[in-house]
């Protein structure tokens, strides 16, 4: 059965580390209309958290730039979101993604768990980078709750 | 914010709000510097008032915990919620969270 969309919204901020903090509470209030546990949105608040810290640190380390941040809700009660930079994109986004990898000088203490945690969080993660044009991570949660008013 | 409360050779840091690398810049410093000061022999980190934690807090805790050890000390973590426990647990620091936090 195709899953019908219900609502979207996009969020478009500057690559500023005080965006880290709007930019979950945004995704917070999105997932509040399919009535989500405590722990549903603190998984989806800290994986939203990783992306978009991800985007500001790594993405646009050199450079300005936008992060965009689109949220859809489909009838399954699936939540998509989507965060996506412009920035520098990921070199080698397979060995990116294991646990404590980072690129980020060690003073920074990124502990290079990022998408660790967001794997942990979320049902699905998915990462899309072209070196030099920036990156696209895709998270996905099934919400649990009461079936969705579709009106 | 951090709140830090000085028993001699212990030192409790309560850490207030959210945990992530805008916030964790700040209260890393302040940190380094009561480590540096007063060398403990015990650090705890206090996250009763810690709403959110992601993966900066990580880094946090893991360099305070180099840190305190490396004036000969050692760090434990109490009274984190459960999605910041698990956070930590993910990340491999679980050996860190208190296992008696009523007895610190």
């Amino acid at each position: 059965m195709k899953k019908v969309l219900i609502n979207e919204c996009k969020a478009v901020f500057p690559a500023l580390s005080r965006n880290e903090s709007i930019s979950r509470s945004i995704a917070a209030a999105f997932l509040l209309q399919c009535d989500p546990t405590v722990e549903e949105t603190a998984a989806v608040k800290t994986a939203v958290s990783e992306a978009v810290t991800n985007a500001i640190v790594h993405g646009y380390r050199n450079s300005k730039g936008y992060v965009e941040m689109l949220m859809k809700l489909f009838d399954n009660n699936t939540v998509y979101i989507r965060i996506k930079d412009k920035g520098a994109g990921i070199a080698d986004v397979k060995a990116a993604m294991e646990p404590m990898f980072t690129t980020a000088p060690a003073d920074e203490e990124r502990s290079g768990l990022g998408f660790t945690v967001m794997e942990n969080f979320m049902d699905k993660v998915r990462v899309r980078s072209v070196l030099g044009e920036g990156t696209t991570v895709t998270l996905e949660k099934k919400i649990g709750g009461k079936p969705l008013d579709k009106r | 914010m951090i709140k830090i409360y000085n028993d001699g050779k212990r030192i409790t840091a309560a850490l207030v709000g959210d945990i992530d690398h805008h916030a964790a810049r700040e209260m890393r410093e302040q940190l380094d510097d009561v480590i540096a000061r007063s060398r403990p022999e015990l650090l705890i980190l206090d996250l009763a008032g810690v709403g959110f934690m992601d993966s900066s807090g990580i880094g946090l805790i893991l360099g305070r915990s180099r840190a305190v050890r490396a004036v000969g000390g050692e760090l434990l973590v109490k009274n984190a919620d459960y999605e910041i426990a698990e956070v930590i647990r993910i990340s491999g620091l679980g050996h860190l969270i208190a296992a008696q936090p009523n007895t610190l």
